[in-house]
C-alpha cells in the first residue's frame, strides 16, 4: 500500500481521536447541550470504510457519528460548530451532535433513532441506480441495531433488490448499556448477512484502519459492480460510555487487561503503519498537526455567532 | 372533462406525472399488480419494474426507501395500503422524512408522497379501518391532503408529487368507486385551499373526506327545515385553509366540523380552536364536533354503524348549533 495512502488512514484516526477528546472537553466545560456519543474505540472503522468510497457514494451514519462525518471530509471547524449550536455549523445548528448532514460530501446525515439510517441508505442506493451514478450507499451502525425491525426490514430489502448498500456494522458488543449476550442470542452478526443472501466480511481486527480499508474497498467494488448488498462487521471497542457523562458503572463495554493495544485505534494503527515501514517522526507528525487542527477549529468555533434564526417556523418547509 | 371513477383518477395522475417527470417512481406492497385498490393498474407495463416496484410487507423499510430516494433526487410515491399500517413506519416518516429538511439547515428536500387508504368500510375491522390523520397533522414538516371526489384526488396528487414536501395523500375507500368529472390533461389543485361545496347562510359545515358527503346530504335535509347550510371541503389538513373557513364562520355565526376520525382529539379539535379564536365575538353557538366514537371500530354491521358518524349525526349537530341562543 502506497505510504500517502497509509498516511491518510492515520491522519483520519488521529484527527477523529483529537475531535472526539476536544468534544469531551468542551461538555465538561459545560460548552455543549444535549446528548453526545463520542466514538472513541471506532475512529479505525470510521477512516477505514470512508477512505474506501467514491465521490459519488452516499454516507449515512447513527448517534456515533462524529468520525464518520470527519473521515468523509466534512469541514472540522463546521462539525465541532454544529456540535456547539453555532451559526457557523454544517446545519446552522439545527441538528447537533446527532444529525450531522453535509451534502456537498454525500453525507445525508445522522440518526438518533437506532436503526432508522438503514431504510434512507436504501432509499440512496435506488436512486443512484435509477440515475445511474454509479454510486453506493453506506450505512454506519451498531450492534445495538439489530434488534430494530427496521434492520431486517432493510437486509432484506437491500438483498432483494441487490441495492449498492454497505452495510457497516461497528460492533462494539454492548447497546447503550447492555451487553452483547444480553441483547440477542446471534455471536456473529456477520452470519445474519448469508440468512438474507447477502455477501459479508468480519474485520476481527477493527482499531487497525488499514485492515479495515482493505475490507471495505474489496466490498465497495462487489457493491459498484453489482454484486448487490455487503455487509461488514468490524469489531471494534467503545472505549467511553454510551454518552459523555453516563454512569461508568453501567458502561459495559470494558477492557480486559493488557488489551489497550489491540482496541485502541491510534495505538493499533499507529503500530500497523510502523510494520508496513512508515518512520515514527512521520506519524508524530501526523498526530501533532491533527492536535494542531482541532484547537484552532475549537477555538473558532468556540469564538463564532450563536445560531440564530429571524423564524424558526419558517424553515419547516422547503 | 373526463369521467372518472375516485380511484380512476389517482391512476391518472400517477401516469400522467410518471410521464411528465423521469424522477417519479412507485413502490408498495402489490403495486406492480395494480394495488389492492387498483390504483396503480397498468403503471408496470408503462413504466417498468425500475420504476413501479413491488415491495415486501416492511413499512419502515419502504417509506424509509422513499425518503432516502426523495433527498437524493427521485420522487417517489409510496403507497401504504391501509392507512392503519402507517404505525409501522412512523418512525420514518415522523422522525426521519418530517425532520430532515430542517434538522439539516435546508440542505436536504423530501419530495415524497404517501398514498395511504383510510376510513371504515364493509366490515373490514378494527386494524383495516381507521382514520388517523390527526396524528399526522401535529408533526412539523409534512403535508396532509384528503380528496373528497376524483377531481380533487386527481389533482391534490399531482400537487403533492410536485411538492418538495413530504405529502401524505389521504383516500377514502368509501369514494373510491365514486364517479365526477375530472378535467383532462388537468390541473393542480393547489395543497391549502378549501372549495366551497355549497353555499348557505344560517351554518357552517366544514369536513373533509366522506364527512363533506354526509354534511352535503345534511344540507339538503335540513334546506326541507328551512336551514340553509354552507358546506366547506378542507381538501388540504396541513396546511389549512383557515382564512375560507373563518369567513364562512363570520357570514353564518355557527360551526360544525366532521369527519371520519375518532372526535376526541381529531382534526375537528383544531378546526374548532381556531375558528373560536378567529371568529370568538360573531358565533351564536358553541362549535360542534362530529366524527366516530371513542372506541375501535367494530366488524358487525350494526356496531360499526353506532360508532360511525353519517348524515343524520350531521344533521343533528347542525340542528343543535342552530338550537343555541
Amino acid at each position: 500500500m502506497r505510504p500517502e495512502l497509509l498516511l491518510g488512514l492515520y491522519r483520519q484516526v488521529c484527527r477523529i481521536r483529537c475531535f472526539e477528546v476536544a468534544v469531551e472537553r468542551l461538555i465538561h466545560g459545560g460548552k455543549v447541550r444535549g446528548l453526545v456519543h463520542v466514538s472513541i474505540g471506532h475512529e479505525g472503522a470510521a477512516a477505514g470504510v470512508c477512505a474506501a468510497m467514491a465521490p459519488q457514494d452516499y454516507l449515512l451514519t447513527g448517534h456515533r457519528g462524529h468520525g464518520h462525518v470527519l473521515a468523509r471530509g466534512a469541514d472540522l471547524y463546521r462539525t465541532v460548530a454544529e456540535i456547539l449550536g453555532r451559526a457557523a455549523g454544517l446545519c446552522g445548528g439545527r441538528g447537533g451532535s446527532m444529525h450531522l448532514v453535509a451534502m456537498e460530501k454525500g453525507i445525508i446525515g445522522a440518526t438518533g433513532i437506532v436503526g432508522g439510517n438503514l431504510p434512507l441508505a436504501l432509499g440512496a442506493a435506488y436512486t443512484a441506480r435509477v440515475l445511474g451514478t454509479g454510486g453506493a450507499a453506506v450505512a454506519f451502525f451498531g450492534d445495538g441495531a439489530v434488534g430494530n425491525g427496521a434492520f431486517h426490514e432493510s437486509l432484506n430489502l437491500a438483498a432483494l433488490w441487490r441495492l449498492p448498500v454497505l452495510f457497516v456494522c461497528e460492533n462494539n458488543e454492548v447497546a447503550e448499556f447492555t451487553r452483547r449476550e444480553e441483547h440477542t442470542r446471534v455471536a456473529r452478526l456477520v452470519d445474519l448477512a448469508g440468512v438474507y443472501g447477502m455477501s459479508a466480511e468480519r474485520v476481527a481486527a477493527g482499531a487497525d484502519a488499514v485492515a479495515v480499508y482493505e475490507a471495505a474497498k474489496r466490498a465497495l467494488e462487489l457493491v459498484r459492480g453489482g454484486g448487490g448488498p455487503y455487509f461488514l462487521e468490524v469489531m471494534v471497542r467503545r472505549l467511553r460510555g454510551h454518552y459523555v457523562g453516563d454512569l461508568t458503572a453501567r458502561r459495559g463495554g470494558e477492557l480486559e487487561e493488557g488489551e489497550i493495544e489491540k482496541w485502541d485505534p491510534v495505538l493499533r494503527t499507529r503500530r500497523r503503519l510502523e510494520e508496513e515501514g512508515i518512520r515514527k517522526d512521520e506519524l508524530e507528525v501526523v498526530m501533532s498537526e491533527a492536535e494542531r487542527e482541532v484547537e484552532q477549529a475549537v477555538e473558532r468555533a468556540l469564538t463564532s455567532k450563536e445560531a440564530g434564526a429571524a423564524n424558526v417556523e419558517a424553515e419547516v418547509y422547503a | 372533462m373526463l369521467e372518472l371513477k375516485y380511484v380512476e383518477a389517482i391512476n391518472r395522475a400517477l401516469r400522467e406525472e410518471m410521464e411528465r417527470d423521469a424522477r417519479v417512481c412507485v413502490l408498495g406492497e402489490d403495486v406492480a399488480a395494480g394495488g389492492v385498490f387498483g390504483a396503480t393498474a397498468g403503471l408496470r407495463e408503462l413504466f417498468g419494474d425500475e420504476r413501479v416496484r413491488n415491495t415486501p410487507i416492511s413499512e419502515s423499510a419502504i417509506v424509509g426507501l422513499a425518503i432516502g430516494a426523495a433527498v437524493t433526487g427521485l420522487r417517489p410515491v409510496v403507497e401504504v395500503m391501509f392507512m392503519d399500517f402507517i404505525t409501522q413506519a412512523l418512525d420514518q416518516l415522523v422522525n426521519h422524512g418530517a425532520k430532515l429538511h430542517f434538522l439539516s439547515g435546508g440542505q436536504l428536500r423530501v419530495p415524497m408522497v404517501l398514498r395511504t387508504a383510510a376510513g371504515a368500510v364493509e366490515g373490514a375491522g378494527a386494524q383495516h379501518s381507521q382514520s388517523l390523520e390527526s396524528w399526522l397533522v401535529h408533526v412539523p414538516g409534512l403535508k396532509v391532503v384528503a380528496p373528497a371526489d376524483p377531481a380533487d384526488a386527481y389533482g391534490l396528487l399531482k400537487a403533492a408529487i410536485r411538492d418538495e414536501n413530504p405529502v401524505v395523500f389521504i383516500e377514502f375507500k368509501q369514494l373510491y368507486g365514486m364517479r365526477g368529472g375530472v378535467p383532462a390533461g388537468g390541473d393542480v389543485v393547489p395543497i391549502g385551499r378549501a372549495l366551497v361545496r355549497r353555499e348557505g347562510r344560517d351554518a357552517s359545515v366544514v369536513a373533509y373526506g366522506p364527512a363533506v358527503w354526509w354534511a352535503l346530504g345534511a344540507a339538503e335535509r335540513l334546506e326541507r327545515e328551512g336551514i340553509r347550510v354552507e358546506v366547506i371541503d378542507l381538501r388540504s389538513l396541513l396546511p389549512w385553509d383557515v382564512e375560507t373557513v373563518v369567513s364562512s364562520a363570520q357570514k353564518t355565526h355557527r360551526v360544525v366540523v366532521a369527519h371520519e376520525g375518532v372526535t376526541r382529539g381529531g382534526f375537528g379539535a383544531e378546526v374548532a380552536a381556531v375558528t373560536q379564536k378567529e371568529a370568538f365575538y360573531e358565533l351564536e353557538a358553541p362549535i360542534e364536533r362530529v366524527g366516530t366514537a371513542f372506541a375501535p371500530i367494530p366488524c358487525a354491521k350494526g356496531l360499526m354503524e353506532r360508532v360511525l358518524p353519517g348524515v343524520e349525526a350531521v344533521a343533528q349537530a347542525v340542528r343543535r348549533v342552530m338550537a343555541a341562543a
